[in-house]
């Protein structure tokens, strides 16, 4: 039977990345097979039902689908994960002669964030800043809605509403402060990070509730076996931006669970509750 | 305790991880590197990138160096040689357009080059080839003195622009051909791409200064023949590499040598004489990487010499029924070697015209005979050659 893996087409690089994997995996006696999803949630929904066997997940399409998962009484499973999906860590910053200095100096101010459903760029920084005690108001830049912030878009324009100063802080994982200063989307040296989230996971690939055990320790093992030493692999790697695969591991999504039931995106079982969120 | 590197001021916003991979470089995987600065970024940033590159964090400050960087270069192999002496006979696929001698990382797309092996495209003297020609090459605009004065009776202005209308058309064949095959050869053997290059380029200025001459003064370009037209076709339809090179190089601007050298001695006016001058000094070039080429494929494929004859045959074959040179061409060069319409001149233009024939003949002959055939073949094969001499 065809092992079939959902993936979000956030980019067109994705039709790419899973030709080539699946390509391997085929040539390794695994056949694999993968369906793309426009957005996180029916992918979420498909893997529960069964209708695909794995899911190339964000971080909040996780916690949707431990929760719909545990709300039926079945499990999901965090099979593995990228090593660049590791501790990361979100970053408020405002602009380097801007009198705020610290995150109570935010309350009351104007802070840019990406997507509504982006992990990185609005629900963990926000929830940074809630848990401090502090109350700001939020300008959103939805940018791809749906792909949990897989699209850079709206991270780039809260950090260019920061430089034209329409808002008083702007919201981006660690990575992207850095790209966005390197490309000059921020000046370099003219932002000043405010405050840091403690580090988080991101994605992994969910193994859903209906897959046998050795079926997925194939998978897993075939996967987690792949080398960066394969110039064919490597240049998948690349695209999909990691050096290795790692075992997953469920530890880092505290921060993130926390944010959701912070912000009602999810209730506890698993149902969309977020207003204005239309993927 | 670790290894420690201090950026100082710099962050890796600008250029610090170039310092922080440096440092890496110089330890074994696994170990750590401690780095400081007064970057306020620093630890946020280096968090990050270490992340990217497959390089463990920790303690905010520390990253423990990863495997993937040496993984990349693993199986990665040298593109043969810098030196024309080190090149290989047979250039990987996914070479590429690296250049020679790089250290080739593994993966990428292969790339088709037509001629992929050495002995089909290479000859030992296109290095030198290629530097004389990048240390010769001549500025239409300076070369010439456009504006030497003469004056010329009418026809024998006007043979003067068949003559120059003649070699144009026949420049722009020689422009195309190695311009066709420069696309077709591995980057690998970089000195035949370098000849041919310059080959295009060296056409190109001819094709220049020869219609600037035709039109120098006020008339229009001269004909051109079908006949001639029809040869120079069959130029463009040779689509192997050697055989192009043999009919073109070696028995076309062979030929055009004497042209040239004709020229030089009885164009009518000094720009004339000019431009074929610098002209034939490119061509004597073309003709010694076609003469060297074949003789290094020759001396190892005892075949080719029955593929270039039939070359010529066939060649003949196709333009028997058609007319080879113009008229107009060989009676303007009667014409420019007489100087006038006197009956006694005309004869002795005649004669050279004649002349010049069999300096061509006798060219090609020489050629081919140094390119292996015998005598009698060498004369044979020469006499098919086409008449409209390129």
């Amino acid at each position: 039977m065809t092992f079939t893996l959902g993936a979000v087409a956030y980019d067109p690089k994705v039709v790419t990345i899973w030709t080539g994997f699946r390509d391997w995996f085929l040539r390794h006696d695994f056949a694999l097979d993968y369906l793309l999803y426009s957005h996180y949630e029916r992918q979420v929904e498909d893997l529960l039902s069964g209708q695909i066997q794995a899911a190339w997940n964000s971080p909040l399409a996780w916690v949707r689908a431990r929760r719909l998962a545990e709300a039926r009484g079945a499990s999901v499973r965090a099979l593995a994960m990228r090593d660049t999906d590791r501790d990361l860590t979100s970053v408020v910053v405002v602009r380097t002669d801007s009198p705020l200095r610290s995150v109570a100096d935010l309350s009351g101010k104007l802070v840019g964030v990406g997507a509504v459903d982006s992990p990185q760029a609005r629900l963990l920084p926000l929830a940074l800043l809630s848990d401090a005690g502090v109350e700001v108001n939020v300008r959103r830049f939805d940018v791809g809605v749906g792909l949990h912030g897989d699209h850079i878009g709206g991270e780039r324009d809260a950090a260019r509403a920061l430089v034209a100063g329409q808002v008083d802080a702007a919201c981006m994982i660690d990575g992207n402060h850095l790209l966005f200063t390197r490309e000059g989307t921020l000046p370099s040296g003219g932002t000043r990070v405010i405050a840091q989230t403690r580090p988080f996971d991101h994605c992994n690939m969910t193994i859903g509730p209906a897959v046998d055990g050795e079926t997925a320790e194939r998978f897993g093992e075939l996967l987690l076996g792949m080398s960066y030493a394969d110039p064919e692999l490597r240049q998948l790697f690349d695209l999909e931006g990691l050096t290795r695969w790692c075992d997953g591991r469920t530890t880092g999504y505290a921060p993130l669970e926390a944010a959701v039931d912070t912000f009602d995106f999810y209730d506890r079982h698993g149902q969309v509750h977020a207003r204005d969120y239309r993927p | 305790m670790p290894a420690t590197i201090d950026l100082e001021d710099l962050g890796l916003d600008r250029g610090g991880h170039l310092l922080v991979e440096r440092a890496l470089r110089e330890l074994p995987v696994g170990d750590e590197l401690a780095v400081r600065g007064r970057d306020p970024a620093l630890n946020v940033h280096l968090r990050a990138w270490a992340r990217d590159q497959g390089h463990a964090f920790r303690d905010g400050s520390v990253v423990v160096r990863g495997s993937a960087p040496a993984l990349r270069w693993a199986g990665a192999e040298r593109a043969g040689g810098a030196s024309p002496g080190e090149i290989v006979d047979h250039p990987g696929a996914t070479w590429g357009v690296a250049a020679r001698g790089a250290l080739i990382e593994t993966g990428g797309p292969s790339v088709h080059f037509d001629y992929q092996d050495r002995d089909l495209v290479w000859a030992d003297l296109a290095p030198r080839l290629y530097a004389q020609a990048a240390a010769n090459q001549w500025d239409p605009a300076s070369a010439v003195d456009w504006d030497a004065e003469f004056t010329l009776p009418a026809d024998v202005e006007a043979a003067v622009v068949q003559v120059m209308t003649y070699l144009v058309e026949n420049e722009q064949v020689a422009l195309i051909v190695p311009a066709r095959f420069l696309g077709r050869i591995h980057p690998h053997f970089r000195e035949v791409l370098q000849v041919l290059a310059v080959q295009a380029a060296d056409e190109a200025r001819h094709i220049e200064v020869f219609s600037k001459r035709a039109v120098l003064r006020g008339l229009p370009p001269g004909v051109s023949g079908a006949g001639g037209r029809a040869s120079l076709s069959t130029l463009l339809e040779e689509p192997d590499f050697a055989l192009a090179s043999f009919l073109l190089s070696v028995l076309g601007e062979g030929t055009f040598l004497n042209l040239l050298a004709f020229l030089e001695v009885h164009a009518p006016d000094p720009i004339s004489r000019r431009v074929t001058q610098l002209a034939r000094q490119d061509e004597s070039r073309h003709v010694a990487f076609g003469m060297a080429h074949l003789e290094h494929q020759g001396s190892l494929d005892p075949g080719l010499q029955a593929r270039l004859r039939g070359a010529v045959e066939r060649r003949h074959d196709v333009l028997m029924d058609t007319a080879g040179l113009n008229q107009g061409v060989f009676d303007a060069l009667v014409l420019l070697a007489a100087g006038s319409w006197r009956p006694a001149d005309i004869a002795r233009g005649y004669h050279a015209v004649e002349e010049l024939q069999q300096a061509m003949d006798e060219g090609r002959q020489r050629r081919l005979v140094r390119l292996g055939f015998p005598h009698d073949e060498a004369a044979a094969l020469s006499a098919l050659h086409t008449r409209n001499f390129m």
